[in-house]
């Protein structure tokens, strides 16, 4: 793959008085969903105003579909869609304002897309602004960017304050900008139901910095809680790729992050139970894998 | 009767040709054994022929909401099983159980008898004990 990734961080730091962001790194290809997974005060939006530009990182390299970032992000931004679900659409004005606004700064504009996303949203362009609701003024401010044709996707929660159905016709908006394997979507939650279900690469992030980054199903593919069973006397040879073990009297609870055919041999007959875990339950053993390792 | 309920429906289904494949997030299986079945479901009772080309891999991540990976995954695994085979550029299509599927079965039991011949080692086992447990497994199939 020669293609120019659409983001490369190496080695970002940003300092604030209360909080570092130490040593990111991150990379995204083009055709690929990234979720970014991290609780509250993590650094996601940090990282994603980095990537936006918003922000210069005191050291490390950015750059975002090619462009060194902050330096060239006027070039940049005309490719990035941007959202948050801070974000609020002007005071004063309506739905459909905001579209001949941005149709007539963005050539790219595509109106009967944006047309079809006004449909499916069920959003009123003569509807004024003040009068949505948080999920309404999700969907239109995701309209207004969708119908733009961006090559790159940057979402800041933005299934944030979506009722179940509103979340789910927007996550089946995003897969379908997926049809086009040149786009790419970076989008940080702490829904990890939704980033289960569409990204094909995840990013932990904690207390400012990555905890771990890997394909979606290698992820799901690796982590294991075993059950075993040891009788009394019998104690565990040390093995690699645990990363917690909870004994009460003669039951243990392993979780891996290397699980394999060889460590089930390893253990023999006194495994009870192999459970796969989803990823909320990854990203906390992880989380507190490596809060513990960084003696935190 | 049936004739005029499934063209009926099939005008439902305009919108998105595989919206029966669906994922249950109660399954606690993942999401690509979950896909997995639903095609091997649409192939074993003749829905889906010999020869029919898949839907591509983007377009079913986009009519099913799920990760491309996800469908790679499926796929792939697929394809090992001897269900459907790839031609690079041309797509996925519906493998043909007598012709080709034969011989990616050979390589799959190929490569459970490595996988148990790699887990015997690990466990300390000669060549003939394997051995031996393997012919034993085969009688066992025998008496069931």
């Amino acid at each position: 793959m020669t293609q120019t990734k659409h983001i490369e961080m190496r080695g970002v730091r940003k300092t604030y008085p209360f909080f570092t962001l130490d040593d990111l790194s991150l990379d995204l290809e083009p055709g690929q969903i990234m979720g970014f997974v991290g609780a509250n005060g993590a650094g996601k939006s940090t990282t994603i105003r980095l990537a936006m530009g918003l922000i210069a990182p005191d050291a490390g390299d950015i750059r975002v579909l090619g462009h060194a970032i902050p330096e060239a992000q006027g070039a940049a931004k005309r490719d990035i869609g941007f959202v948050s679900s801070e974000m609020r659409l002007l005071p004063h004005t309506t739905i459909g304002w905001h579209m001949q606004f941005i149709s007539s700064i963005y050539p790219e504009w595509d109106a009967p897309y944006a047309e079809a996303l006004v449909k499916r949203f069920n959003l009123r362009p003569a509807q004024g602004s003040g009068g949505l609701s948080q999920g309404e003024q999700i969907k239109a401010l995701l309209m207004l960017t969708l119908a733009r044709r961006p090559r790159l996707l940057i979402l800041d929660e933005p299934t944030n304050g979506l009722d179940p159905v509103a979340r789910h016709e927007v996550m089946t908006e995003f897969m379908d900008v997926l049809r086009d394997d040149n786009r790419s979507i970076l989008f940080s939650s702490h829904n990890t139901v939704d980033v289960e279900r569409i990204s094909d690469r995840i990013t932990f992030i904690d207390r400012g910095r990555v905890v771990d980054c890997n394909d979606k199903e290698d992820f799901l593919e690796r982590w294991r809680r075993i059950h075993l069973q040891l009788p009394p006397g019998v104690t565990l040879p040390h093995l690699p790729g645990i990363v917690s073990r909870v004994v009460d009297g003669q039951f243990s609870t392993l979780t891996t992050n290397s699980y394999s055919d060889g460590l089930l041999a390893l253990l023999g007959n006194t495994v009870r139970d192999v459970q796969r875990m989803s990823l909320e339950e990854i990203f906390v053993a992880n989380v507190f894998h490596h809060r513990e390792a960084r003696g935190q | 009767m049936g004739l005029v309920f499934d063209s009926e429906l099939s005008i439902h289904c305009m919108h998105s040709m595989y919206s029966g494949i669906n994922i249950s997030q109660t399954d606690a299986r993942p999401m690509y054994l979950q896909i997995m079945e639903q095609i091997r479901a649409r192939i074993a009772v003749g829905d889906w022929a010999a020869g029919k080309e898949l839907p591509s891999i983007r377009a079913l991540a986009a009519a099913l909401s799920v990760s491309v990976i996800t469908i790679k995954r499926a796929y792939l695994d697929l394809e090992n099983e001897g269900v459907i085979f790839t031609r690079h550029g041309k797509g996925s299509f519906v493998a043909d159980v007598n012709g080709l599927a034969g011989e990616l079965q050979a390589e799959k039991i190929d490569e459970h008898l490595a996988a148990a011949a790699g887990i015997g080692r690990q466990l300390g086992l000669s060549e003939e004990e394997l051995a031996t447990r393997l012919r034993r497994a085969i009688r066992n199939l025998d008496k069931k």
